[in-house]
């Protein structure tokens, strides 16, 4: 079975312009709503206390914050994460480190006292048990404690320092490969394209207000990498036309290698889109941020190399000559396995 | 002949595939529930421990499945959680309070394959469920108390200015900025000082500074600051440990992180306040004299002279009876180490350092008892939760569960003194390295290094650990199957070839995980996800080569060498930058981060093998060498 059984025709290149409207028209949307709506920030680089818990039956939200107030905590935000019967409660960071430690044991504290029940640390079991005031009969507990997460303020600014590095690190390290593997114009797009997908997909979460947690930033970082494998098959076929076609300008050269390998790009998009559909739909809400991001990095990554990476090549006025020079590198690395 | 792979290959793809099926295979076997014993505060276990608990087991009736004694510490393999619960009391029972049991779920790879190294994979605390905290020492703390202890009346630093410089000060103190500044008369007393301590002591670094009068500004140099840092945080993961160890937890985990900080991971458990509690406490020491004047007999018979007490060794079984009077404690201590004694008979000591404050008192008593016998008390509070006959803990009125502190006073050592000492002093005639290292382990245990706090704290719960691992199994699953079935639809014969080295490759990615011990992660698991939809990029790649060579007139066998060799540079091209960033992830990440980066990168790895090698494999042995006259492509 094949979708495309001739060549397509596109005119993928007349189309840039569009593009680039499209492309500065989401950016800027992004831009917009970084600026006037903030990236929600996780946990792990505002710092602060999380605590996530389960109950037997559905409760209300004010329920739990007026139980939380009784036993001293104002500042707490209170959300659903699931169902009804899953609660979500996140103080902020405080400048008194020393037992802002102590702030999850509180509100567990707090959530089994409104059932006169305390925690009892059995023996291994799958679900945690309690016991009522005064008496040895250990029972499941009516809340549940799913996770809890602590993250001291200086952590917290490390680990945003040590993400905004990395970024850097990759984006430097592959402006170096894709430089050596072919020519410098070659990288500048792609990087162009990259930063270009960073850009699109921040934007993303910040208009939707989607959890920007370390693993997010894991994910934007991997979709780098794996964006960049289109880019380069595109490539490629560019420079490989470049020697082979005869006839043609620069634009038609690209308008054909980018035809050329359409029918890879969007399979291999698919099949990758197909796994990361399956992580969003069943991997679960803890990663749920880290599958969203893979979701429009791969996106977004399978767009900008047809439309972002070859048009700045083309506007950095590639032509045959630039393929000469790198001939004889690309020959012999051309080899049979 | 086109496409026939020699021999040699179908060998090599063998002998990688063949053990990778092995090392594999553990991961399908289950757990059985298990018991670890250790021994705390440094006792050790041994096959005579093994002996009495195996005996006291097999009294109460119940029969392991297995008993072995290795690293340290004694593992029991029982047929079902309840004959576990049960030796879980005989054993506490049993041994006491040297001890410490902690229920654990052993892997039940068969004997043969663990034998060559076959193990499951290592699960993250995110998937088991536990407590992991990040603790951070305070390093400044302890910079300044070292610097402090120069500057004291009887540091060192006075003495070399008046002995060995023979100048004058005009006073010595610590300024605000944390240096030490020494003011001078005159430019010549301090040159004459500086050269006295370049060369008496290299700890320091010297500054010369012209104020009202002629200044030198010490601070501590990188080497010794690096030094405290290094002794600092041993001493605290030591008593760290010794605190996990007492809290009875089966497989924990206490690492040094960066330059000042410590992770403890303790899979298992649940309550994290109560850990928090018991970890932040620390031991200490007490230096007191022994009372040689009165009968030990007498003591313990009931007559205990005033002002002194009766306390135990650490054997647990001898006596010993000390003056009250605390002479100086655990924090006095800077440094406890064993090493050889090279002066001396050669025999294993331990070497002791004290800050200023014990030096001093260590030179008066010590002067003043040569002779005499001085005791190093270990002291712990020991916080347990009260249990009653059953073993159910005992919730008070409260309604909190009622804990029990117990004061733990044993007496480490108590060597003769053979003349006055001062800032370092020995402790010989120990039975060996191994009885000196756990003086020196006890005697850093209960030294408090430097202040710590948590800094980090993720704690996962029982329910959600599994939640984490059926979800995590489910996607795997699921995108596998999704990617199988368009693979064999879109591409036919050539696809089911691509599945089987799908297939290969989710198992060599195991394999590897499983022999690297790797911490699997939730992110891990999205990682390998992630390279099941990745490893069919490549046969993508070259399966559309292969069509389009078709497309424009090729031969079936040409068309399939092109479409191969073709497709080797941009597949290699395609999946290094996804592993620069995979490795740029692994060197920055922490934890689940760097589970799905070790995923990703060992993914990468399996699946280019996979696609490239397996599959022209099986495509050549099916199609090479024959005449063709289509492809099922």
């Amino acid at each position: 079975m094949e979708f495309f059984s001739k060549d397509t025709k596109f005119d993928f290149m007349g189309l840039r312009r569009y593009a680039l409207i499209l492309s500065s028209a989401v950016i800027v949307i992004g831009l917009l709503a970084l600026v006037f709506r903030g990236l929600n920030w996780g946990l792990d680089f505002t710092g602060g206390t999380m605590v996530e818990a389960t109950y037997a039956e559905s409760v209300e939200i004010t329920t739990v914050r007026d139980q939380l107030r009784t036993a001293g905590i104002d500042d707490a935000v209170v959300q659903y994460f699931g169902t009804a019967r899953d609660i979500q409660i996140r103080l902020p960071a405080s400048e008194d480190a020393s037992d802002a430690i102590g702030a999850s044991a509180k509100v567990m504290d707090a959530l089994h006292d409104a059932f006169g029940e305390n925690l009892v640390q059995t023996a291994d079991s799958d679900v945690q048990q309690c016991a009522k005031a005064g008496s040895t009969e250990t029972s499941p507990c009516h809340v549940q404690m799913r996770r809890v997460e602590f993250v001291g303020p200086q952590v917290g600014d490390e680990l945003a320092n040590d993400g905004g590095i990395a970024m850097l690190i990759a984006l430097g390290c592959i402006l170096l490969y894709v430089t050596f593997r072919f020519e410098w114009k070659f990288s500048v797009a792609s990087v162009t394209a990259l930063v270009h997908d960073v850009l699109v997909t921040v934007g993303i979460f910040a208009l939707f207000q989607f959890e920007f947690s370390l693993p997010v930033l894991a994910a934007v970082l991997a979709v780098i990498g794996y964006s960049l494998n289109d880019t380069i098959v595109v490539f490629d076929r560019i420079r490989e036309n470049f020697r082979k076609m005869r006839r043609g300008d620069s634009v038609e050269v690209m308008n054909v290698s980018i035809n050329q390998t359409l029918r890879r790009t969007v399979l291999t998009s698919v099949t990758t889109l197909i796994v990361v559909l399956t992580l969003l739909l069943f991997g679960g809400e803890v990663i749920r941020g880290f599958s969203i991001a893979l979701f429009i990095g791969v996106i977004v990554g399978t767009y900008s190399s047809i439309f972002v990476a070859s048009p700045v090549v083309l506007q950095l006025g590639i032509s045959r000559d630039d393929m000469l020079a790198v001939k004889k590198e690309g020959a012999e690395l051309d080899a049979i396995p | 002949m086109l496409n026939q792979y020699p021999l040699w290959r179908y060998i090599f793809i063998a002998l990688v595939v063949i053990p990778g099926l092995l090392y594999a295979l553990p991961n399908l076997f289950g757990n059985d529930p298990g018991l670890q014993v250790r021994g705390t505060r440094a006792t050790r276990v041994d096959t005579q421990t093994l002996e009495n608990v195996t005996a006291a087991l097999q009294a109460a009736g119940i029969n392991p499945r297995e008993a072995a004694l290795d690293d340290g510490s004694i593992r029991f393999r029982f047929e079902d959680t309840e004959q576990q619960l049960k030796a879980r009391e005989v054993v506490d029972d049993a041994l006491g309070n040297r001890f410490t049991s902690a229920l654990s779920l052993l892997p039940s790879t068969p004997k043969w394959l663990s034998s060559v190294g076959g193990n499951p994979m290592f699960l993250g605390l995110d998937l088991r469920g536990g407590v992991y905290f990040l603790l951070e020492v305070d390093i400044e703390a302890a910079y300044a108390r070292q610097l402090q202890s120069y500057a004291d009346s009887s540091g060192d630093l006075r003495r070399i200015l008046r002995e060995e410089a023979e100048v004058r000060h005009r006073g010595v103190n610590v300024n605000r900025s944390g240096k030490i500044e020494v003011r001078f008369n005159d430019g010549a007393s301090r040159a004459k000082a500086r050269d006295a301590i370049e060369r008496l002591l290299p700890d320091l670094t010297i500054e010369e500074r012209d104020g009202e009068s002629p200044l030198l500004l010490l601070s501590l140099s990188e080497q010794s600051r690096k030094e405290i840092r290094d002794s600092a945080i041993d001493k605290n993961m030591t008593a760290l440990r010794n605190r996990v160890d007492e809290l009875g937890v089966a497989e924990p985990l206490v690492q040094r992180q960066g330059d000042r900080r410590i992770v403890v991971q303790l899979p298992g458990v649940q309550d994290s306040s109560q850990a928090k509690e018991i970890l932040g406490k620390t031991a200490t020491l007490e230096f007191k004299l022994v009372d040689e004047e009165h009968s030990v007999q007498s003591a313990i018979d009931g007559r205990v002279p005033p002002g002194s007490k009766l306390y135990k060794m650490r054997d647990g079984v001898t006596d010993i009876l000390l003056y009250e009077r605390l002479l100086y404690s655990g924090e006095n201590i800077v440094d406890a180490a064993a090493t050889f004694d090279n002066q001396g008979g050669g025999g294993a000591i331990v070497s002791i350092t004290l800050d200023s404050r014990g030096t001093l008192i260590n030179q008066r008593v010590t002067g003043e008892n040569v002779g005499k016998r001085m005791a190093a008390v270990f002291v712990e509070d020991q916080t347990e939760v009260q249990r009653d006959a059953s073993g159910k803990p005992i919730i008070g009125e409260d309604g909190r569960q009622k804990l029990v502190t117990r004061r733990l006073e044993e007496v480490i050592t108590a060597p003769v003194i053979r003349d006055q000492l001062g800032k370092r002093y020995q402790i010989e005639g120990l039975d060996g390295i191994q009885e000196a290292n756990d003086i020196a382990l006890l005697l850093r245990a209960g030294s408090l290094a430097a202040p710590m706090r948590f800094v980090e704290e993720r704690t996962v719960g029982p329910s959600l650990g599994r939640d984490n691992i059926k979800q995590g199994f489910r996607s795997v699953t699921i995108g596998f199957v999704l990617v199988l079935i368009f693979m064999a639809i879109y591409y036919r014969f050539f696809g089911i070839v691509a599945n089987v080295a799908l297939a290969l490759n989710l198992v060599l990615l195991v394999a590897v995980l499983s022999l690297l011990q790797a911490t699997l992660t939730l992110p891990g698991v999205a990682g390998i996800v992630l390279t099941v939809g990745m490893a069919v990029d490549a046969n993508v790649l070259i399966f559309e080569r292969i069509r389009e060579e078709l497309r424009v007139g090729n031969t079936p066998q040409a068309s399939i060498h092109v479409g191969y060799s073709r497709a080797f540079s941009t597949i290699v091209d395609a999946n290094v930058t996804t592993l620069i960033a995979a490795i740029v992830l692994f060197v920055f990440g922490t934890g689940p981060i760097k589970g799905f980066a070790i995923t990703l990168s060992v993914g990468i790895v399996t699946s280019m093998f996979t696609a490239i090698f397996v599959t022209r494999a099986v495509v050549n042995y099916f199609y090479g060498g024959r005449k063709l006259e289509k492809l099922a492509i």
